[in-house]
Protein backbone atom coordinates (compact mmCIF):
# COMPACT_ATOMS: atom_id res chain seq x y z
CA UNK A 1 0.00 0.00 0.00
CA UNK A 2 1.12 3.23 -0.20
CA UNK A 3 2.95 5.33 2.61
CA UNK A 4 -0.36 7.24 2.77
CA UNK A 5 -0.62 7.68 6.73
CA UNK A 6 -3.94 7.21 7.96
CA UNK A 7 -5.01 6.85 11.38
CA UNK A 8 -6.22 3.27 12.07
CA UNK A 9 -7.59 1.34 14.88
CA UNK A 10 -5.59 -0.84 16.37
CA UNK A 11 -5.49 -4.43 14.58
CA UNK A 12 -6.94 -2.49 11.04
CA UNK A 13 -4.56 -2.32 8.21
CA UNK A 14 -5.32 0.26 5.32
CA UNK A 15 -7.22 -1.03 2.27
CA UNK A 16 -8.81 1.30 0.05
CA UNK A 17 -7.05 5.05 -0.40
CA UNK A 18 -8.90 8.07 -0.08
CA UNK A 19 -8.75 7.77 -3.88
CA UNK A 20 -10.12 4.56 -4.46
CA UNK A 21 -13.20 5.09 -2.13
CA UNK A 22 -14.36 8.29 -3.51
CA UNK A 23 -13.97 7.06 -7.44
CA UNK A 24 -16.37 4.06 -5.65
CA UNK A 25 -18.74 6.29 -4.37
CA UNK A 26 -18.98 8.44 -6.94
CA UNK A 27 -19.26 5.61 -9.34
CA UNK A 28 -22.01 4.08 -6.84
CA UNK A 29 -23.76 7.40 -7.21
CA UNK A 30 -24.03 7.92 -10.74
CA UNK A 31 -24.42 3.99 -11.21
CA UNK A 32 -27.94 4.32 -8.83
CA UNK A 33 -28.99 7.40 -10.61
CA UNK A 34 -28.75 5.74 -13.73
CA UNK A 35 -30.06 2.27 -12.34
CA UNK A 36 -33.26 3.94 -11.07
CA UNK A 37 -33.63 6.06 -14.39
CA UNK A 38 -32.89 3.53 -16.19
CA UNK A 39 -35.47 0.87 -15.19
CA UNK A 40 -38.18 3.74 -15.35
CA UNK A 41 -37.46 3.72 -19.03
CA UNK A 42 -37.21 -0.27 -19.06
CA UNK A 43 -40.71 -1.05 -17.90
CA UNK A 44 -43.70 0.38 -17.78
CA UNK A 45 -44.55 -0.83 -14.09
CA UNK A 46 -41.22 1.01 -12.59
CA UNK A 47 -41.96 4.42 -14.87
CA UNK A 48 -42.94 5.94 -11.63
CA UNK A 49 -39.33 5.57 -10.37
CA UNK A 50 -38.54 8.72 -13.00
CA UNK A 51 -41.53 10.29 -11.76
CA UNK A 52 -40.38 10.73 -8.26
CA UNK A 53 -37.13 11.68 -9.81
CA UNK A 54 -38.35 15.04 -11.21
CA UNK A 55 -40.57 13.70 -14.24
CA UNK A 56 -39.07 11.50 -17.00
CA UNK A 57 -38.35 14.66 -19.13
CA UNK A 58 -35.72 15.17 -16.65
CA UNK A 59 -34.48 11.96 -15.95
CA UNK A 60 -33.97 11.77 -19.98
CA UNK A 61 -32.06 14.66 -19.93
CA UNK A 62 -29.74 14.40 -16.92
CA UNK A 63 -29.49 10.03 -17.59
CA UNK A 64 -26.58 10.65 -20.45
CA UNK A 65 -24.95 13.11 -18.09
CA UNK A 66 -24.52 10.71 -15.11
CA UNK A 67 -23.71 8.00 -17.82
CA UNK A 68 -20.42 10.14 -17.86
CA UNK A 69 -19.58 10.23 -14.71
CA UNK A 70 -20.28 6.77 -14.15
CA UNK A 71 -18.01 5.88 -17.41
CA UNK A 72 -15.24 8.51 -16.21
CA UNK A 73 -15.57 6.64 -12.74
CA UNK A 74 -14.79 3.77 -13.90
CA UNK A 75 -11.85 5.34 -16.51
CA UNK A 76 -10.13 5.95 -13.15
CA UNK A 77 -10.76 2.52 -11.61
CA UNK A 78 -8.77 1.36 -14.84
CA UNK A 79 -6.20 3.50 -13.91
CA UNK A 80 -5.91 2.23 -10.39
CA UNK A 81 -6.68 -0.75 -10.39
CA UNK A 82 -5.93 -2.75 -13.82
CA UNK A 83 -2.64 -4.31 -13.22
CA UNK A 84 -4.28 -5.73 -10.26
CA UNK A 85 -7.10 -7.25 -12.18
CA UNK A 86 -5.08 -9.35 -14.05
CA UNK A 87 -5.96 -13.08 -14.27
CA UNK A 88 -3.43 -15.44 -12.20
CA UNK A 89 -3.45 -19.23 -11.71
CA UNK A 90 -4.66 -18.10 -8.03
CA UNK A 91 -7.89 -17.06 -10.36
CA UNK A 92 -8.32 -20.49 -11.81
CA UNK A 93 -7.91 -22.12 -8.84
CA UNK A 94 -10.58 -20.14 -7.00
CA UNK A 95 -13.44 -20.69 -9.48
CA UNK A 96 -12.96 -24.12 -9.11
CA UNK A 97 -13.62 -24.32 -5.82
CA UNK A 98 -16.55 -21.09 -5.88
CA UNK A 99 -18.85 -23.88 -4.48
CA UNK A 100 -16.84 -23.32 -1.14
CA UNK A 101 -16.72 -19.39 -1.51
CA UNK A 102 -20.65 -19.49 -1.84
CA UNK A 103 -20.99 -21.89 0.79
CA UNK A 104 -18.78 -19.84 2.98
CA UNK A 105 -16.54 -22.40 3.57
CA UNK A 106 -13.48 -19.64 2.93
CA UNK A 107 -10.32 -21.63 4.55
CA UNK A 108 -11.34 -24.16 1.47
CA UNK A 109 -10.64 -21.06 -0.78
CA UNK A 110 -7.05 -20.82 -2.61
CA UNK A 111 -5.30 -17.72 -1.05
CA UNK A 112 -6.65 -15.02 -2.87
CA UNK A 113 -4.35 -11.39 -3.54
CA UNK A 114 -5.70 -8.05 -3.47
CA UNK A 115 -8.76 -9.39 -4.96
CA UNK A 116 -10.08 -12.19 -5.85
CA UNK A 117 -11.33 -13.75 -9.15
CA UNK A 118 -14.60 -12.99 -8.47
CA UNK A 119 -13.81 -9.20 -7.54
CA UNK A 120 -11.70 -9.00 -10.58
CA UNK A 121 -14.50 -10.73 -12.74
CA UNK A 122 -16.65 -7.66 -11.02
CA UNK A 123 -14.28 -4.81 -12.05
CA UNK A 124 -13.67 -6.42 -16.40
CA UNK A 125 -17.73 -7.18 -16.81
CA UNK A 126 -18.64 -3.44 -14.97
CA UNK A 127 -15.75 -2.06 -17.15
CA UNK A 128 -16.43 -3.47 -20.58
CA UNK A 129 -20.16 -2.73 -19.88
CA UNK A 130 -19.48 0.67 -19.31
CA UNK A 131 -17.88 0.59 -22.74
CA UNK A 132 -20.83 -1.15 -24.24
CA UNK A 133 -22.97 1.30 -22.33
CA UNK A 134 -21.28 4.60 -23.22
CA UNK A 135 -21.29 3.68 -27.06
CA UNK A 136 -24.50 2.65 -27.29
CA UNK A 137 -25.59 5.83 -24.95
CA UNK A 138 -24.08 8.44 -27.03
CA UNK A 139 -26.28 7.09 -30.19
CA UNK A 140 -29.60 7.20 -28.09
CA UNK A 141 -28.30 10.44 -26.36
CA UNK A 142 -29.18 12.07 -29.91
CA UNK A 143 -31.36 9.85 -32.07
CA UNK A 144 -32.38 12.25 -34.27
CA UNK A 145 -28.84 13.52 -35.45
CA UNK A 146 -28.27 9.62 -36.65
CA UNK A 147 -28.54 9.85 -40.54
CA UNK A 148 -31.44 7.61 -42.36
CA UNK A 149 -28.88 5.46 -43.86
CA UNK A 150 -27.01 5.28 -40.54
CA UNK A 151 -29.93 3.74 -38.36
CA UNK A 152 -28.29 0.40 -38.04
CA UNK A 153 -26.67 2.87 -35.21
CA UNK A 154 -29.86 3.20 -33.48
CA UNK A 155 -30.91 -0.18 -34.36
CA UNK A 156 -28.24 -1.95 -32.24
CA UNK A 157 -28.12 0.39 -29.70
CA UNK A 158 -31.47 -0.15 -28.28
CA UNK A 159 -30.41 -3.70 -28.03
CA UNK A 160 -27.11 -3.43 -26.74
CA UNK A 161 -27.83 -0.76 -24.00
CA UNK A 162 -30.48 -2.71 -22.03
CA UNK A 163 -28.88 -6.35 -22.53
CA UNK A 164 -25.05 -4.75 -21.09
CA UNK A 165 -27.58 -2.84 -18.48
CA UNK A 166 -28.85 -6.10 -17.32
CA UNK A 167 -25.60 -7.19 -16.88
CA UNK A 168 -24.22 -4.84 -14.86
CA UNK A 169 -27.50 -4.83 -13.02
CA UNK A 170 -26.79 -8.94 -11.86
CA UNK A 171 -23.18 -7.56 -11.05
CA UNK A 172 -24.21 -4.66 -8.91
CA UNK A 173 -26.53 -7.10 -7.18
CA UNK A 174 -24.05 -9.60 -5.82
CA UNK A 175 -21.87 -6.60 -5.14
CA UNK A 176 -24.02 -4.97 -3.45
CA UNK A 177 -24.91 -8.84 -1.81
CA UNK A 178 -21.39 -9.30 -0.65
CA UNK A 179 -20.26 -6.31 0.06
CA UNK A 180 -23.24 -4.93 2.32
CA UNK A 181 -24.09 -8.59 3.79
CA UNK A 182 -22.21 -11.71 3.47
CA UNK A 183 -18.60 -10.32 4.23
CA UNK A 184 -18.85 -8.30 7.26
CA UNK A 185 -16.18 -5.27 7.62
CA UNK A 186 -16.38 -5.40 3.89
CA UNK A 187 -18.79 -1.94 4.08
CA UNK A 188 -17.12 -0.28 6.16
CA UNK A 189 -13.61 -1.05 4.58
CA UNK A 190 -15.04 1.50 1.62
CA UNK A 191 -15.89 3.96 3.33
CA UNK A 192 -13.25 4.27 6.16
CA UNK A 193 -10.53 2.75 4.33
CA UNK A 194 -9.02 0.07 6.69
CA UNK A 195 -10.31 -3.70 7.51
CA UNK A 196 -9.18 -6.13 10.48
CA UNK A 197 -5.92 -8.08 9.73
CA UNK A 198 -8.31 -10.84 10.60
CA UNK A 199 -10.47 -9.71 7.72
CA UNK A 200 -7.11 -9.66 5.23
CA UNK A 201 -5.93 -12.88 6.46
CA UNK A 202 -9.18 -14.35 5.99
CA UNK A 203 -10.16 -13.19 2.24
CA UNK A 204 -7.38 -12.14 1.24
CA UNK A 205 -4.08 -14.33 2.59
CA UNK A 206 -2.22 -13.54 -0.78
CA UNK A 207 -2.52 -9.80 -0.26
CA UNK A 208 -1.95 -9.76 3.79
CA UNK A 209 1.74 -11.44 3.30
CA UNK A 210 2.82 -8.96 0.56
CA UNK A 211 1.65 -5.91 2.76
CA UNK A 212 3.28 -7.81 5.76
CA UNK A 213 6.24 -8.09 3.46
CA UNK A 214 6.59 -4.47 2.29
CA UNK A 215 5.91 -3.08 5.61
CA UNK A 216 9.59 -2.18 7.36
CA UNK A 217 7.40 -2.20 10.36
CA UNK A 218 4.48 -4.79 10.17
CA UNK A 219 1.67 -4.07 12.55
CA UNK A 220 0.44 -5.97 14.69
CA UNK B 1 -68.26 9.31 -37.63
CA UNK B 2 -67.62 10.95 -34.38
CA UNK B 3 -65.56 11.50 -31.50
CA UNK B 4 -65.89 7.89 -30.06
CA UNK B 5 -63.96 6.83 -33.11
CA UNK B 6 -61.30 9.09 -30.60
CA UNK B 7 -61.35 6.31 -27.75
CA UNK B 8 -57.85 5.39 -27.51
CA UNK B 9 -57.16 1.26 -28.09
CA UNK B 10 -53.29 1.06 -27.79
CA UNK B 11 -51.15 3.36 -25.08
CA UNK B 12 -47.12 3.94 -25.21
CA UNK B 13 -45.33 2.81 -21.96
CA UNK B 14 -48.64 1.69 -20.38
CA UNK B 15 -48.81 -0.53 -17.75
CA UNK B 16 -52.24 -0.56 -17.02
CA UNK B 17 -55.48 -1.73 -19.35
CA UNK B 18 -56.39 0.58 -21.92
CA UNK B 19 -59.92 1.80 -22.21
CA UNK B 20 -60.59 2.00 -25.49
CA UNK B 21 -59.94 -1.45 -25.96
CA UNK B 22 -62.18 -4.07 -27.60
CA UNK B 23 -65.17 -1.47 -27.51
CA UNK B 24 -67.45 -1.36 -30.51
CA UNK B 25 -66.35 1.06 -33.55
CA UNK B 26 -67.83 1.62 -37.03
CA UNK B 27 -64.53 1.36 -38.65
CA UNK B 28 -61.00 2.19 -39.26
CA UNK B 29 -60.48 5.54 -41.22
CA UNK B 30 -58.00 5.67 -44.17
CA UNK B 31 -56.15 7.41 -46.30
CA UNK B 32 -55.52 6.98 -50.00
CA UNK B 33 -53.38 8.35 -52.24
CA UNK B 34 -53.21 7.91 -55.67
CA UNK B 35 -49.46 9.01 -57.10
CA UNK B 36 -50.83 8.33 -60.80
CA UNK B 37 -53.02 11.76 -60.36
CA UNK B 38 -50.91 13.60 -58.45
CA UNK B 39 -49.37 16.85 -60.19
CA UNK B 40 -47.24 18.05 -57.31
CA UNK B 41 -49.04 21.32 -56.89
CA UNK B 42 -48.28 21.27 -53.09
CA UNK B 43 -51.63 22.52 -52.05
CA UNK B 44 -51.56 19.66 -49.43
CA UNK B 45 -48.22 21.25 -47.72
CA UNK B 46 -49.98 24.31 -47.36
CA UNK B 47 -53.16 22.80 -45.99
CA UNK B 48 -51.73 21.10 -43.39
CA UNK B 49 -49.11 24.10 -42.54
CA UNK B 50 -52.55 26.18 -42.48
CA UNK B 51 -54.97 23.56 -40.29
CA UNK B 52 -52.25 22.75 -37.92
CA UNK B 53 -51.17 26.16 -37.21
CA UNK B 54 -47.35 24.85 -37.99
CA UNK B 55 -44.52 28.12 -38.31
CA UNK B 56 -43.63 29.09 -41.95
CA UNK B 57 -39.99 27.61 -42.37
CA UNK B 58 -36.94 28.21 -44.71
CA UNK B 59 -37.59 25.89 -48.19
CA UNK B 60 -34.21 24.33 -49.27
CA UNK B 61 -33.47 24.63 -53.28
CA UNK B 62 -32.19 21.24 -54.31
CA UNK B 63 -32.87 21.46 -58.01
CA UNK B 64 -35.82 19.61 -57.77
CA UNK B 65 -39.19 20.91 -57.12
CA UNK B 66 -39.28 19.33 -53.67
CA UNK B 67 -39.85 21.63 -50.81
CA UNK B 68 -36.98 20.61 -48.76
CA UNK B 69 -34.96 17.47 -48.34
CA UNK B 70 -37.48 15.28 -45.51
CA UNK B 71 -40.50 16.30 -43.94
CA UNK B 72 -39.82 18.09 -40.46
CA UNK B 73 -40.88 18.80 -36.89
CA UNK B 74 -42.89 21.17 -38.23
CA UNK B 75 -43.66 19.99 -41.79
CA UNK B 76 -45.45 16.81 -41.52
CA UNK B 77 -46.25 16.57 -44.98
CA UNK B 78 -43.91 16.54 -47.95
CA UNK B 79 -44.41 15.77 -51.65
CA UNK B 80 -41.14 14.02 -53.08
CA UNK B 81 -40.25 14.33 -56.78
CA UNK B 82 -38.12 11.58 -58.15
CA UNK B 83 -37.25 10.93 -61.82
CA UNK B 84 -37.22 7.77 -63.07
CA UNK B 85 -35.78 6.59 -66.02
CA UNK B 86 -37.76 3.30 -67.65
CA UNK B 87 -36.21 0.23 -69.14
CA UNK B 88 -37.17 1.72 -72.60
CA UNK B 89 -35.82 5.39 -72.17
CA UNK B 90 -38.74 6.55 -71.58
CA UNK B 91 -38.96 9.46 -68.20
CA UNK B 92 -41.44 9.18 -65.32
CA UNK B 93 -41.45 12.47 -63.33
CA UNK B 94 -42.20 10.25 -59.92
CA UNK B 95 -44.54 12.25 -56.74
CA UNK B 96 -45.60 11.14 -53.75
CA UNK B 97 -46.92 12.57 -50.75
CA UNK B 98 -44.85 11.19 -47.51
CA UNK B 99 -46.16 11.86 -44.21
CA UNK B 100 -47.17 9.31 -41.28
CA UNK B 101 -48.66 6.09 -42.41
CA UNK B 102 -50.95 5.27 -39.48
CA UNK B 103 -49.33 1.56 -38.81
CA UNK B 104 -51.46 -0.45 -37.21
CA UNK B 105 -48.79 -2.07 -35.77
CA UNK B 106 -47.01 1.49 -35.29
CA UNK B 107 -43.06 0.74 -34.29
CA UNK B 108 -42.95 4.05 -32.87
CA UNK B 109 -45.33 3.18 -30.03
CA UNK B 110 -44.05 -0.19 -29.39
CA UNK B 111 -40.36 1.39 -28.84
CA UNK B 112 -42.31 4.58 -26.41
CA UNK B 113 -41.19 4.20 -23.05
CA UNK B 114 -43.31 7.08 -21.64
CA UNK B 115 -46.72 6.44 -20.52
CA UNK B 116 -49.13 7.84 -23.47
CA UNK B 117 -47.05 9.67 -25.27
CA UNK B 118 -48.17 7.87 -28.14
CA UNK B 119 -51.14 6.56 -28.56
CA UNK B 120 -54.11 4.80 -31.32
CA UNK B 121 -57.70 5.88 -31.34
CA UNK B 122 -59.88 2.86 -32.03
CA UNK B 123 -60.41 4.22 -35.56
CA UNK B 124 -56.70 3.97 -36.74
CA UNK B 125 -55.19 7.31 -36.18
CA UNK B 126 -51.60 7.06 -34.19
CA UNK B 127 -51.41 10.58 -32.58
CA UNK B 128 -48.33 11.61 -30.41
CA UNK B 129 -49.46 13.11 -26.80
CA UNK B 130 -46.43 15.97 -26.43
CA UNK B 131 -47.75 16.78 -23.20
CA UNK B 132 -46.93 13.39 -22.24
CA UNK B 133 -43.30 13.02 -24.32
CA UNK B 134 -40.22 12.75 -22.92
CA UNK B 135 -38.18 13.26 -25.56
CA UNK B 136 -35.92 10.20 -25.89
CA UNK B 137 -36.26 9.35 -29.60
CA UNK B 138 -37.59 5.84 -29.10
CA UNK B 139 -40.17 6.10 -31.65
CA UNK B 140 -37.39 7.80 -34.43
CA UNK B 141 -36.09 3.98 -33.98
CA UNK B 142 -39.13 2.26 -34.12
CA UNK B 143 -40.57 4.43 -37.20
CA UNK B 144 -39.86 2.13 -40.67
CA UNK B 145 -41.08 5.47 -42.05
CA UNK B 146 -38.33 8.07 -40.68
CA UNK B 147 -41.16 9.95 -39.90
CA UNK B 148 -41.04 11.66 -36.02
CA UNK B 149 -38.71 14.63 -36.41
CA UNK B 150 -37.64 16.24 -33.07
CA UNK B 151 -37.96 19.58 -31.85
CA UNK B 152 -34.51 20.84 -30.71
CA UNK B 153 -35.37 23.34 -28.71
CA UNK B 154 -38.48 22.00 -26.85
CA UNK B 155 -37.41 18.08 -27.40
CA UNK B 156 -40.57 16.89 -28.04
CA UNK B 157 -41.76 14.56 -31.50
CA UNK B 158 -44.40 15.73 -33.63
CA UNK B 159 -45.96 14.24 -36.86
CA UNK B 160 -49.07 14.34 -39.13
CA UNK B 161 -51.86 13.72 -37.05
CA UNK B 162 -54.23 12.89 -40.05
CA UNK B 163 -55.72 15.76 -38.40
CA UNK B 164 -57.43 13.97 -35.72
CA UNK B 165 -59.29 17.11 -34.31
CA UNK B 166 -60.87 17.62 -37.51
CA UNK B 167 -61.83 13.60 -38.68
CA UNK B 168 -63.23 13.57 -34.72
CA UNK B 169 -65.95 16.27 -35.90
CA UNK B 170 -66.32 14.14 -38.88
CA UNK B 171 -64.25 16.18 -41.30
CA UNK B 172 -61.78 15.37 -43.51
CA UNK B 173 -58.26 15.54 -43.41
CA UNK B 174 -56.54 19.16 -44.52
CA UNK B 175 -54.91 17.67 -46.76
CA UNK B 176 -57.74 15.64 -48.46
CA UNK B 177 -59.71 18.78 -48.84
CA UNK B 178 -57.53 20.71 -50.55
CA UNK B 179 -56.64 18.60 -52.96
CA UNK B 180 -57.69 19.61 -56.76
CA UNK B 181 -57.00 16.80 -59.43
CA UNK B 182 -58.98 14.39 -56.47
CA UNK B 183 -55.81 12.41 -55.78
CA UNK B 184 -56.39 11.77 -52.10
CA UNK B 185 -59.62 10.07 -50.71
CA UNK B 186 -60.38 9.42 -47.33
CA UNK B 187 -63.17 6.61 -45.82
CA UNK B 188 -63.36 3.58 -44.33
CA UNK B 189 -60.26 1.28 -44.88
CA UNK B 190 -62.42 -0.97 -46.65
CA UNK B 191 -63.57 1.29 -49.06
CA UNK B 192 -60.48 2.97 -49.60
CA UNK B 193 -59.29 -0.29 -50.33
CA UNK B 194 -61.76 -1.05 -52.88
CA UNK B 195 -61.49 1.94 -54.18
CA UNK B 196 -57.26 2.23 -54.71
CA UNK B 197 -57.70 -1.40 -56.51
CA UNK B 198 -59.87 -0.73 -58.72
CA UNK B 199 -57.67 1.98 -59.57
CA UNK B 200 -54.76 -0.22 -60.28
CA UNK B 201 -56.57 -2.43 -62.40
CA UNK B 202 -57.72 0.37 -64.73
CA UNK B 203 -54.00 1.53 -64.60
CA UNK B 204 -52.98 -2.95 -65.37
CA UNK B 205 -55.81 -3.30 -68.78
CA UNK B 206 -55.77 0.16 -70.01
CA UNK B 207 -52.72 2.59 -69.12
CA UNK B 208 -49.70 -0.10 -69.63
CA UNK B 209 -48.53 -0.11 -66.15
CA UNK B 210 -48.76 -3.82 -65.80
CA UNK B 211 -47.11 -3.39 -62.57
CA UNK B 212 -49.58 -0.84 -60.88
CA UNK B 213 -51.04 -2.04 -57.59
CA UNK B 214 -51.55 -1.00 -54.09
CA UNK B 215 -48.83 0.36 -51.01
CA UNK B 216 -50.54 -1.57 -47.79
CA UNK B 217 -47.45 -3.01 -46.00
CA UNK B 218 -48.26 -6.21 -44.42
CA UNK B 219 -45.31 -5.78 -42.24
CA UNK B 220 -46.69 -3.22 -40.04
CA UNK B 221 -50.36 -4.49 -40.24
CA UNK B 222 -51.71 -2.63 -42.88
CA UNK B 223 -51.25 1.13 -42.70
CA UNK B 224 -54.07 4.04 -42.75
CA UNK B 225 -52.12 5.30 -45.54
CA UNK B 226 -52.36 3.42 -48.58
CA UNK B 227 -50.54 4.17 -52.15
CA UNK B 228 -51.60 3.64 -55.70
CA UNK B 229 -48.94 3.01 -57.28
CA UNK B 230 -47.55 2.65 -60.99
CA UNK B 231 -44.83 -0.04 -60.18
CA UNK B 232 -45.91 -2.04 -57.04
CA UNK B 233 -42.62 -3.80 -57.46
CA UNK B 234 -40.36 -0.91 -56.99
CA UNK B 235 -42.21 0.93 -53.92
CA UNK B 236 -38.39 2.69 -53.26
CA UNK B 237 -38.27 4.67 -56.82
CA UNK B 238 -40.77 6.68 -55.42
CA UNK B 239 -38.37 8.89 -52.44
CA UNK B 240 -37.18 5.88 -50.48
CA UNK B 241 -40.95 4.23 -49.70
CA UNK B 242 -39.62 0.96 -48.18
CA UNK B 243 -40.27 -2.30 -49.94
CA UNK B 244 -41.43 -4.57 -47.13
CA UNK B 245 -41.36 -2.37 -43.93
CA UNK B 246 -41.72 -3.83 -40.19
CA UNK B 247 -41.23 -2.70 -36.94
CA UNK B 248 -36.52 -3.05 -36.59
CA UNK B 249 -35.74 -6.68 -35.01
CA UNK B 250 -33.85 -5.16 -32.48
CA UNK B 251 -36.68 -3.35 -31.13
CA UNK B 252 -39.09 -6.37 -31.26
CA UNK B 253 -36.22 -8.41 -29.55
CA UNK B 254 -35.98 -5.45 -26.49
CA UNK B 255 -39.16 -4.64 -26.19
CA UNK B 256 -40.34 -8.70 -26.50
CA UNK B 257 -37.77 -11.62 -25.32
CA UNK B 258 -35.11 -9.31 -23.50
CA UNK B 259 -37.55 -7.92 -21.55
CA UNK B 260 -39.39 -10.60 -20.26
CA UNK B 261 -35.62 -12.59 -19.69
CA UNK B 262 -34.59 -9.39 -18.16
CA UNK B 263 -36.94 -9.23 -15.63
CA UNK B 264 -37.02 -12.98 -14.51
CA UNK B 265 -33.90 -12.26 -13.62
CA UNK B 266 -33.80 -9.35 -12.06
CA UNK B 267 -36.63 -10.50 -9.74
CA UNK B 268 -34.96 -14.25 -9.74
CA UNK B 269 -31.52 -13.07 -8.83
CA UNK B 270 -33.09 -10.67 -5.97
CA UNK B 271 -34.78 -13.95 -4.52
CA UNK B 272 -31.81 -15.73 -5.18
CA UNK B 273 -29.85 -13.47 -2.75
CA UNK B 274 -32.15 -13.69 0.10
CA UNK B 275 -32.90 -17.35 0.05
CA UNK B 276 -28.88 -17.25 -0.03
CA UNK B 277 -28.66 -15.67 2.87
CA UNK B 278 -31.29 -16.92 4.66
CA UNK B 279 -29.47 -20.40 3.73
CA UNK B 280 -25.42 -19.51 4.86
CA UNK B 281 -25.94 -16.21 6.37
CA UNK B 282 -22.97 -13.94 6.34
CA UNK B 283 -19.39 -15.27 6.23
CA UNK B 284 -17.56 -15.03 9.25
CA UNK B 285 -14.33 -14.30 10.66
CA UNK B 286 -13.13 -13.01 14.09
CA UNK B 287 -13.25 -9.32 14.08
CA UNK B 288 -9.38 -9.04 16.60
CA UNK B 289 -6.33 -11.84 16.66
CA UNK B 290 -5.98 -15.17 14.51
CA UNK B 291 -7.74 -16.59 11.90
CA UNK B 292 -10.75 -18.40 12.71
CA UNK B 293 -10.41 -22.71 12.29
Amino acid sequence: MSSTEQLLPPGHVLRYTLKERLTHWVAAGAYIYLLITGLAFWSPWLFWAAVILGGAPVSRMLHPWAGLIFFAAVCNMYVMWAPQMRHTDVDKAWWKAVRYYSTNQDDKMPPAGRYNAGQKFLFWGFFWSAVALLASGVVLWFPENIPWNLRFLRYISVIIHPAAALLTVGLFLIHVYMGVFAERGAFGSVIRGDVSIAFAKRYHPGWYKEIVRQSSTPRK
Amino acid sequence: MSQETLRIQKISGHAGTVPGEDTQREFTVCKLIDTTTCIGCKACEVACMEWNDLPFGETVFDNTYQTMPETRWNYWNLILFNEHEREDGTLMWLMRKNQCMHCAEPGCLAACPADGAIVQYTNGIVDFQQANCIGCGYCITGCPFDIPKMNPKTNRVFKCTLCADRVGEGLEPACIKSCPTGCLHFGSKDDMKFLAEGRAKQLRDHSNFPKAGVYDPPGVGGTGVIYVLHDATQPELYGGLPKDPSIPWTVKLWKGPLKWLGNVAMVGGLIGLVVHYLRFGPKDHEDEGGEKK
